[in-house]
C-alpha cells in the first residue's frame, strides 16, 4: 500500500513541482501518465526514496517513508521497493542468477530459481548480462525487482521501447507479479498503450503549467 | 556480496587488473629483493665477523683485506713474514690470534691453512670424522663438501690459485679427514688445513725432507699461539725451529683480552711494522653504509614503482567508476547504503595491492634463486628464502596505497547523485 499526500520536489535550479495525491492497495496498480518533462521520473524517485520530497509525505505500508534518513531509507527501499527501470542495469561482472540477489536483502538462491521460472528465464541463470536479448533483459529486471517480495512495485517506462508483443508481455509480467507478491504497482510512462492493461490513471501536466 | 562483486569486477576485466598488478608486483618484488638481501648479508657479516676484533695483513685496502681475511670474498692484500706476525700474535693482550695462509683451492673452494683455533671461533661442529692434525689433512666445509662430492677418506690435488683450471700441484696430494657440519658461517666454504701444508706446497725446496719438518714444527708454534686457550697442546715448546720465521702467511685474526686496547695496537702494527691492522667492524659498517646508499637509491626507484602502480590503481578505478556509476547507482536502488559502496571500491584497491604484493613476493624468490644460483657460483655466497621483518612491512605499505588509490574514486562513488543517474537517456 502507497499513500501519497501533498508532494512536492523543487530541483536545486528548476521550478517547484507539485504532484496530486494518490493511493494505490496491495495487488493494485496505478498508471502515472504524461509527456516528457512533465516530472514523471521524478515522481518515481521520489516514491523509491532516491529522491527527498521538498514538502508532502509519502507512506508505504503505513510507514512515514518521507522522515526517513538516507541510510535508513537505502535500507527500507532494499527490503520493501522493487524497481524497473526503463533501461536494464546489471552489474556486468555478476552472472544473471547472482544479478537477480545483488541486492543485500535477498541472497536467498532457491528464490531466484523459483521466480526464474516463473519469468521464464531459468535457462539463462548462468549467463552474463550482455549476452542477453533485451526481453531478456526486461524480465530479469522485473525478476530482480520483486526478489524480496516487496510491497511497492515501480516502473519507470517499463514498456516504451518495446514493440506492441513484447510491451503486453512486460506489462502482464507486472500485473502478475504485483498480484503475486501483492505489492502495490505504480507505472509511470508516456506510451498510451498500457492505458489498455491498467485501468486506474492519473496525469501528470507540464510543468510549465503550474508555474506561479 | 560486497566482496563478490568487488572480486568479480576485477576478474572481469583481466587487462586493467593484471597491468596494475603487474605494476605493483614489480615494485614489491624489487624492494622485497633488496630487504632480503641486506637483513642476511647484514646476518652473515656479522656471524662471520664473530670474536674477531683486528685483522693483520699485508698492507693494501683495508676494506679487501677484511673481505679476502674474514669472508673469503677477495683476493688477500699479500703475504707477511711470520716474524712479523709473531711480534703481534706473542703480545700478552692478544686473548687469540688465528693464522690463516692461503694455499691452493679445489674446485673453485678455497684451501686455507690455519690452526683449530679457527674452526673453535665459530663453534663449529664435526660432522663426519676429525679435525685436521697432521701435514695434507683436510677438513671440509659443509657446503664445500657437498658440491665437491669430497668424503672422509678422498684424496685429492689443489689448483694453484683461485680460479679453476688452473695449475694442479701434482705432488702433493690432500687427504680428507673430516668433514664439519653446516655452521652458516664462512667455514661452510673452505677447506681447511693446517699451515704447514700451503708450505709445504708452496716452498720450492719442499722435497727437501730437513725443510718440511722445520715447517711441521712451526705450525705447531703456531698452535700455541692462541694465549689463554686450554687446550691441551701435546707438543713441546722446546721444538721450535727458528728458521720457519722465513715463512710468509696471509693474515693474521686477532681477539684482544680487553676492549681497551682496540686502538692502540692497530697503531702501533700501522706505524711501527710493515703490516696493516683493520678493525673489521668498521670496515663492514663502512661497507654496509657504501651498499646502503646503493640499496636506497634502488628502493627510491622501487618506491617510484609502486607510487606509479598506486596511481595506475587509482586511475583505473577512477575510469571503471565512470563506465559503472549505473552499477552503482543500480547498487544504491536495491538497498546498498554509501558505506557498502565506498568499501566495494577500497576491496578492490585492496585486493589489487594484495594480489600486486603476493605476486611481487614471488618474483622476488625468484630472482633470488637465479640470484642464488650466480652468488654461489661467483662468491659461494648463498642466500635463504625465510621471511623477513621488514617484508610484513611492505605489505602493509602495499595495501595502505591499494586503499589510498581507491579513497577518492570510493568518495566519488558515495556522492554519486543516483537519481540523476538513473535519469539520463
Amino acid at each position: 500500500m502507497i499513500k501519497v499526500k501533498q508532494l512536492s520536489y523543487k530541483y536545486p535550479s528548476g521550478p517547484l513541482i507539485h504532484f496530486p495525491d494518490f493511493e494505490v492497495k496491495g495487488g493494485e496498480s496505478l498508471l502515472v501518465l504524461g509527456e516528457s518533462g512533465c516530472g514523471k521520473t521524478t515522481l518515481l524517485h521520489l516514491l523509491a526514496g532516491l529522491l527527498r520530497p521538498t514538502s508532502g509525505k509519502i507512506w508505504i505500508d503505513d510507514k512515514l517513508v518521507s522522515q526517513l534518513n538516507n541510510s535508513q531509507m537505502d535500507q527500507f527501499r532494499g527490503e520493501q521497493i522493487g524497481l524497473v527501470f526503463q533501461k536494464n542495469y546489471f552489474i556486468e561482472s555478476l552472472n544473471i542468477l547472482n544479478n537477480l540477489i545483488v541486492s543485500p536483502y535477498s541472497n536467498n538462491k532457491d528464490h531466484a530459481v523459483t521466480i526464474s521460472k516463473r519469468l521464464g528465464i531459468e535457462e539463462i541463470l548462468n549467463r552474463y548480462p550482455k549476452q542477453l536479448s533485451v526481453g531478456q533483459q526486461q524480465r530479469v529486471s522485473i525478476g530482480r525487482a520483486v526478489m524480496n517480495a516487496p510491497m511497492l512495485l515501480l516502473a519507470d517506462e517499463p514498456t516504451s521501447a518495446l514493440d506492441y508483443r513484447n510491451c503486453k508481455n512486460v506489462i502482464n509480467l507486472l500485473l502478475e507479479e504485483s498480484v503475486n507478491n501483492n505489492a502495490a504497482l505504480v507505472i509511470v510512462t508516456h506510451d498510451d498503450r498500457l492505458k489498455k492493461e491498467v485501468h486506474n490513471n492519473i496525469e501528470l501536466f507540464p510543468i510549465t503549467n503550474q508555474m506561479n | 556480496m560486497i566482496i563478490k562483486i568487488a572480486w568479480k569486477n576485477l576478474i572481469h576485466k583481466p587487462w586493467n587488473t593484471g597491468l596494475c598488478i603487474i605494476l605493483l608486483a614489480f615494485g614489491v618484488g624489487i624492494i622485497s629483493l633488496l630487504i632480503l638481501m641486506q637483513y642476511q648479508l647484514e646476518q652473515k657479516f656479522s656471524r662471520d665477523l664473530n670474536n674477531i676484533d683486528l685483522v693483520v695483513g699485508a698492507k693494501g685496502s683495508p676494506l679487501q683485506l677484511v673481505l679476502s681475511a674474514i669472508y673469503h670474498l677477495d683476493a688477500p692484500t699479500g703475504n707477511i713474514s711470520l716474524a712479523e706476525a709473531r711480534k703481534v700474535m706473542d703480545n700478552p693482550i692478544v686473548k687469540k690470534a688465528i693464522p690463516l695462509a692461503y694455499g691452493d683451492s679445489y674446485q673453485g673452494y678455497r684451501i686455507l691453512g690455519t690452526t683449530i683455533g679457527y674452526v673453535e671461533n665459530y663453534d663449529a661442529q664435526i660432522r663426519d670424522g676429525r679435525l685436521f692434525s697432521e701435514k695434507m689433512e683436510v677438513t671440509v666445509g659443509a657446503d664445500a663438501a657437498l658440491r665437491t662430492g669430497l668424503i672422509v677418506g678422498s684424496i685429492f690435488y689443489g689448483t694453484h690459485g683461485e680460479a679453476k683450471g688452473g695449475h694442479v700441484h701434482e705432488n702433493h696430494k690432500y687427504e680428507v679427514v673430516g668433514i664439519l657440519e653446516k655452521s652458516n658461517t664462512v667455514l661452510d666454504n673452505l677447506l681447511l688445513t693446517n699451515v704447514a701444508s700451503v708450505w709445504q706446497v708452496h716452498t720450492k725446496d719442499s722435497e727437501n725432507k730437513n725443510s718440511i719438518d722445520t715447517l711441521h714444527a712451526t705450525t705447531l708454534d703456531l698452535n700455541h699461539a692462541h694465549h689463554g686457550h686450554e687446550h691441551d697442546h701435546h707438543h713441546d715448546h722446546d721444538d721450535l725451529v727458528i728458521t720457519a720465521d722465513s715463512m710468509d702467511i696471509t693474515a693474521i685474526l686477532l681477539k684482544y683480552k680487553t676492549k681497551r686496547s682496540i686502538m692502540t695496537i692497530p697503531r702501533f702494527i700501522n706505524e711501527q711494522t710493515n703490516m696493516q691492522a683493520v678493525l673489521p667492524a668498521l670496515e663492514i659498517n663502512r661497507l654496509f653504509y657504501m651498499i646502503g646508499v646503493g640499496g636506497s637509491t634502488l628502493k627510491l626507484i622501487a618506491g617510484g614503482i609502486i607510487l606509479m602502480a598506486g596511481l595506475s590503481v587509482f586511475f583505473g578505478l577512477f575510469n571503471r567508476l565512470r563506465e559503472r556509476k549505473y552499477e552503482i547507482a543500480l547498487l544504491r536502488s536495491v538497498g546498498y547504503k554509501q558505506l557498502h559502496l565506498f568499501s566495494l571500491l577500497v576491496f578492490e584497491g585492496t585486493f589489487l595491492a594484495l594480489l600486486g604484493y603476493g605476486v611481487g613476493w614471488g618474483l622476488s624468490r625468484l630472482g633470488l634463486h637465479f640470484l642464488n644460483q650466480q652468488a654461489q657460483h661467483d662468491f659461494n655466497l648463498q642466500f635463504d628464502n625465510g621471511l623477513v621483518t621488514g617484508e610484513g612491512n611492505l605489505l602493509l605499505l602495499t595495501i595502505g596505497v591499494g586503499i589510498l588509490a581507491a579513497l577518492i574514486p570510493a568518495f566519488q562513488a558515495i556522492r554519486m547523485n543516483v537519481s540523476a543517474t538513473l535519469s539520463e537517456n
